[in-house]
């Protein structure tokens, strides 16, 4: 009996060490970021992107200068926290990464596919152009509110779609986003996990990403998040500016309502 | 990339505090691309700090610092003013520098 009773023991002492350095861990991670203070390499990217949108490129060698990213042709700022929305001329909605693309491919002739095979950057890689175009774009929205608009029939559907999506259990792993993003103070491994269902984690995370990720030296895009999520999931690859994708920022952009941007941020 | 560099340096107390931030792919050399290719070593070997005419800091660097490195120090005897000045020569010979005036 006596030996049972330590064996609890040391049972409860590992819970409560497993919980303290989930603790620790964010805590050495702040300190780390608070190192930085205001600075972030992705200043260095985001003047990359400045340069990508101003030059003139591609095939019909023009800048992204007449791009409409929803608040009129070639204005990049205060964008951010209201993608996705629907646009007019393609009578769809669409992501900020899915309106580059667009963007990319009508106004400067480059090919679809192209752009989405080197889209994120690989082991090795040193940043790509749609990483850049999105820290400066998200770089202009620094401090505005959080405002994906749900005004149009579309964009109350590609909500729905977006929760439906969120909760829909699939793969041979049968899990869903809901199953690690549904609850709040939870952890996979020794990262937090946001709770994308409620306005708190909704907002910390829409607003924090893209962000420099320290571990791999690249800006990450929200779009490559969700992709790399999906692929923890089993899933089928998520396709950048793909219904999917537009559908769950909806759905958790909506949920970010009246945050406040504050990217590119700066991660692990 | 590499070569862009942003810097503060603002007094904190008697000791001037100055804060670096630079870019560089720091490739140790034992890297793959996504090919399978070894990526060829490149990373900053020296970084020189001056206040004025009297360097203030001499780094020997290596591959094991991170990429685009962000460095923080602080200089005695420095005031207002002053004019710092850091600057970086990795192995491939190549250069960079920034200076700032202490604020």
């Amino acid at each position: 009996m006596a030996m049972s009773g330590r064996m609890m023991g040391g049972l409860l002492g590992g819970a409560l060490l497993a919980v303290g350095l989930a603790q620790a861990q964010d805590d050495t991670f702040d300190e780390y970021r608070s190192m930085f203070g205001d600075d972030n390499p992705a200043i260095f990217i985001v003047d990359e992107g400045s340069e990508l949108w101003t030059q003139a490129r591609g095939p019909e060698n023009v800048s992204l200068e007449q791009c409409d990213l929803g608040q009129g042709p070639g204005v990049v700022e205060n964008v951010y926290g209201q993608l996705p929305r629907y646009f007019e001329d393609t009578d769809s909605v669409m992501d900020l990464e899915g309106r580059l693309i667009h963007c990319m491919v009508e106004l400067q002739g480059f090919k679809r596919e192209e752009i989405i095979e080197g889209i994120y950057s690989g082991a090795g890689d040193n940043g790509t152009e749609m990483e850049a175009l999105v820290a400066y774009v998200a770089d202009a929205s620094q401090g505005s509110k959080v405002a994906v608009p749900q005004s149009h029939p579309e964009e109350k559907a590609a909500y729905k779609a977006g929760e439906a999506l969120f909760y829909h259990r699939a793969g041979p792993y049968d899990f869903s986003c809901a199953t690690c993003h549904r609850q709040s103070d939870k952890r996979i491994r020794l990262q937090s996990l946001p709770n994308l269902t409620e306005a708190e984690g909704a907002r910390a995370t829409y607003t924090t990403w893209p962000a420099y990720r320290i571990s791999q030296g690249v800006v990450r895009t929200m779009g490559w998040r969700m992709r790399n999520c999906a692929r923890q999931q089993r899933l089928p690859e998520l396709q950048p500016g793909s219904e999917a994708v537009v559908d769950l920022l909806m759905y958790m952009g909506v949920n970010a309502e009246g945050g406040s941007m504050d990217a590119p941020g700066l991660k692990r | 990339m590499a070569g862009r560099m942003r810097m503060r340096a603002r007094m904190s107390g008697d000791v001037a505090e100055v804060k670096v931030l630079m870019q560089h792919p720091m490739e140790t050399g034992q890297r793959k691309d996504s090919e399978g290719k070894p990526i060829p070593a490149h990373y900053i070997k020296e970084v020189m700090a001056t206040l004025g005419d009297r360097t203030v800091m001499a780094a020997q660097w290596g591959a094991a610092i991170s990429q685009n490195p962000y460095l923080s120090f602080r200089i005695k005897d420095a005031k207002k003013g002053d004019t710092v000045k850091v600057s970086w020569t990795d192995n491939k010979g190549e250069t960079a520098s920034t200076e700032a005036k202490i604020g």
